[in-house]
């Protein structure tokens, strides 16, 4: 009526092993969704990621009749020492048109800080169609003790939005800044005499 | 039918004593260094409903603090843990490490211990006619991990959290609250804690696959094996690929907090929303991890007292599958008001509303194998049909919550926690007891009284709905989860709710009457005290089963077992 046990150890090791595969791919892939996640939003304008534009690219595109206000909003992430701020509260451009809005950053600390500047656009459907041709955003600002500067920012939303049912409707897009000191800076700094 | 000579130098075991039955280790071979799955399985619902009660004891000092508006009791327990009350802050903070350790000791060292761990130790192996797990010793490392784990949270509690003292993370831990927002140790000894338990629950997944797929008895095919076999399969399965997800994201939120990376830090180019995404990539399946094993037990006791076979046996096995494979693309549910587009809301509403469908199929199915049966109404049959109406209300409610467009105002409402409560404290922790009421005589060979049994579930039946029903009101009417205090307003059904807890912990006094009396004085358990209905190869043991079973394999005939 019975058999008896025969288990195949080598048979267990290699469906454990590749259990184990498995779970070890999972790991990996954990890890691999952190640059997939930013190629994603570059890619979708997800979460409000804005797009970048050459100026030829932008050169060819064509003015649509269709107003939009675009306002400007500065941030200083906790703790740093700028003053940041836009010299322009909002901007009426026609969809498609470009134009240049310039921010102002003031070191108020006695030291030099290098910063760099993350952004969105809300609401978040706009992030595909806003496009930023220069900005001070795409490099690093290093600033002297007490020194004032103002940046550019050339941008024009894409007339496409216009063709988009989840985003023709927005009249207002707010462009949103926050300055961060950047880690190399902040070593830097730690170095010399903290 | 043919009997194959003994091998005797290639036993299953590494005992010596392989031939006698009954001979057992030593106390401390045999509990602390255990490769027993039985002995496992014993442990692991021993420290289940130890965790239990203190995850328990905790909600209980929530409830008493949301008996009424204003802040009552937090102060105390602030300086219980080594704060200091007259920190306003700190008493709030208490809060935060109150419903963090509620959530992560039910889902981590309750629920997923209880029931994967004891009961799928206990009884994975002889439904499928094999002597043990096919890793007995990876086994032990699985429980040991598990309990370093939940001392490692126990301790986060008394140790500096940022604001006041212990881990107030919620158990999402989401960034940057659990990063720049919490400084202190405590909150790495929580994340580690969920290394550590994570860890023995991918081994122990490791484990089940391959007793499953290696060791069951001639004729035990895939298509034959009993739906809670099937159900601790897919469970398997759900943990192996999502907890090494929540392994990487912890281990980001570690090196993010203690070594300079900026994975979810804006500062450096990270992004907090990519935690939220990683956290319920793991976070989704996990429901279904602690959910699906209990699809399993109440399949196997709606059959035995019914006296029928399960109606739509391979539905109901692939229905679970297919549970299992889409709670892997609906996790954005849990987000719908991070701000994601109006197409990604659509895409996650249309594949959360699919989940209705195998669940529904499981439902139907189960009042199916109910429809003309000679049921009988022993008390694990009775748990099982308050789990169906139960699961079934916090289903409904699940629909709702799926509505991207109407989350956004249920979003953190108690709504949302009377949904999760009425699927897993009152679905899967249902389904725990019909379970243990089921199978303790087989565990322990001593009978449980019917009537306590009974009567628990009747007490512990009104005392949920009374806790979990009003929240659905509270949650409508705009009331935020989270918070120790709330507006006179939703004073009237947070009173019910914790007249409701009060009832609640009188059903889990008797529970523990229940298992006394047995020990004290239970009638002897037969092998199948169920009777005709339970078909399951556990019934064919004596009670308890022999401390190594099915040395000679047993052989399943088509017949007999027969679904």
């Amino acid at each position: 009526m019975a058999t008896q046990v025969v288990p195949d150890p080598r048979r267990n090791r290699r469906v454990g092993l590749y259990a184990a595969a498995g779970a070890l791919t999972m790991l990996g892939l954990g890890y691999a969704s952190v640059p997939l996640y930013r190629l994603f939003c570059q890619v979708t304008g997800y979460g409000g990621t804005t797009q970048r534009a050459d100026a030829t690219a932008a050169a060819g595109v064509k003015v649509a009749g269709k107003m939009i206000r675009v306002r400007f909003d500065a941030n200083v992430a906790p703790g740093l020492p700028w003053a940041f701020k836009p010299q322009q509260v909002s901007q009426d451009l026609r969809i498609g048109e470009r134009k240049i809005a310039t921010f102002e950053a003031r070191n108020n600390s006695d030291h030099p800080i290098t910063g760099s500047a993350i952004f969105n656009v809300s609401p978040e459907q706009a992030g595909k169609y806003f496009n930023k041709i220069q900005c001070f955003c795409f490099t690093e600002q290093k600033l002297m003790p007490g020194q004032d500067v103002r940046m550019p920012v050339i941008y024009y939303v894409d007339p496409a939005i216009l063709d988009d049912p989840g985003a023709n409707n927005i009249e207002e897009i707010t462009l949103s800044y926050t300055f961060n000191e950047t880690p190399e800076s902040v070593a830097s700094r730690q170095r010399g005499g903290r | 039918m043919a009997t194959i000579p003994a091998n005797e130098g290639f036993d299953a075991h590494d005992h010596a004593h392989d031939h006698d039955h009954d001979h057992k280790p030593s106390f401390f071979a045999r509990w602390f260094m255990s490769t027993n799955h039985k002995d496992i399985g014993t442990l692991y619902l021993i420290f289940a409903i130890f965790a239990g009660i203190i995850g328990g004891a905790v909600s209980g000092i929530m409830r008493a603090e949301l008996a009424e508006p204003g802040i009552q009791y937090l102060g105390w327990w602030t300086n219980f843990v080594g704060g200091n009350a007259t920190d306003f802050n700190q008493t709030l903070h208490m809060w935060n490490v109150l419903i963090t350790a509620h959530g992560l000791i039910m889902v981590f060292f309750m629920v997923m211990p209880a029931i994967i761990g004891g009961f799928g130790n206990w009884f994975v192996p002889i439904m499928i006619g094999a002597p043990d797990m096919a890793f007995p010793r990876m086994n032990n490392v699985s429980f040991w991990l598990t309990f370093v784990g939940f001392c490692s949270l126990m301790m986060s509690a008394f140790m500096p959290g940022g604001t006041g003292i212990g881990a107030g993370t919620g158990w999402t831990v989401y960034a940057p609250l659990s990063t720049s927002g919490s400084v202190g140790p405590a909150v790495d000894f929580a994340i580690f804690s969920l290394h550590l338990s994570g860890a023995g629950s991918i081994l122990g997944a490791i484990n089940f696959i391959t007793t499953i797929f290696n060791m069951r008895a001639p004729g035990m095919t895939l298509h034959k094996m009993p739906l809670f076999v099937w159900s601790v399969l897919v469970t398997a399965f759900l943990l192996l690929l999502a907890l090494p997800v929540l392994a990487a994201a912890i281990t980001m939120l570690l090196t993010d907090r203690n070594f300079g990376t900026t994975f979810f830090d804006p500062a450096g180019g990270g992004d907090p929303v990519l935690y939220q995404h990683l956290f319920w990539f793991f976070g989704h399946p996990e429901v279904y991890i602690m959910i699906l094993p209990g699809f399993g037990i109440i399949s196997q006791i709606i059959s035995t007292f019914s006296k029928k076979p399960v109606f739509g046996y391979l539905g109901m096995a692939y229905a679970m599958v297919a549970i299992g494979v889409v709670g892997f693309i609906v996790w954005a549910h849990h987000m719908y008001t991070t701000g994601l587009d109006v197409n990604t809301k659509m895409y996650f509403t249309a594949a959360t509303m699919v989940i209705a469908v195998p669940t529904g199929i499981k439902i139907f199915s189960w009042i199916a194998t109910m429809w003309g049966g000679s049921i009988e109404f022993k008390s694990p049959m009775v748990w099982a049909i308050g789990f169906i109406f139960l699961f079934t209300v916090g289903g409904v409610t699940g629909v709702v919550l799926a509505n991207g467009g109407v989350d956004d105002n249920l979003h953190d409402t108690y709504y949302v926690v009377a949904h999760f409560h009425y699927v897993l404290s009152l679905g899967a922790v249902t389904s725990l007891f019909a379970g243990f009421y089921y199978w303790f005589p087989k565990m322990s060979g001593r009978m449980h009284s019917e009537f306590l049994s009974h009567l628990q579930f009747w007490i512990f039946f009104v005392g949920v709905n009374l806790i979990f029903f009003p929240m659905h009101f509270l949650g409508v009417q705009g009331m935020p989860r989270r918070y120790p205090d709330y507006a006179m307003a939703y004073s009237y059904w947070n009173k019910i709710a914790s007249i409701g807890y009060v009832i609640m912990a009188v059903s889990i006094v008797i529970f523990f009457i229940n298992i006394l009396y047995a020990f004290l004085a239970g009638k002897k358990a037969e092998a199948n005290y169920w009777g005709e209905g339970a078909t399951t190869l556990e019934w064919t043991l004596s009670s308890p089963p022999p401390f190594h079973q099915f040395e000679t394999l047993p052989v399943i005939d088509d017949a007999a077992h027969a679904h």
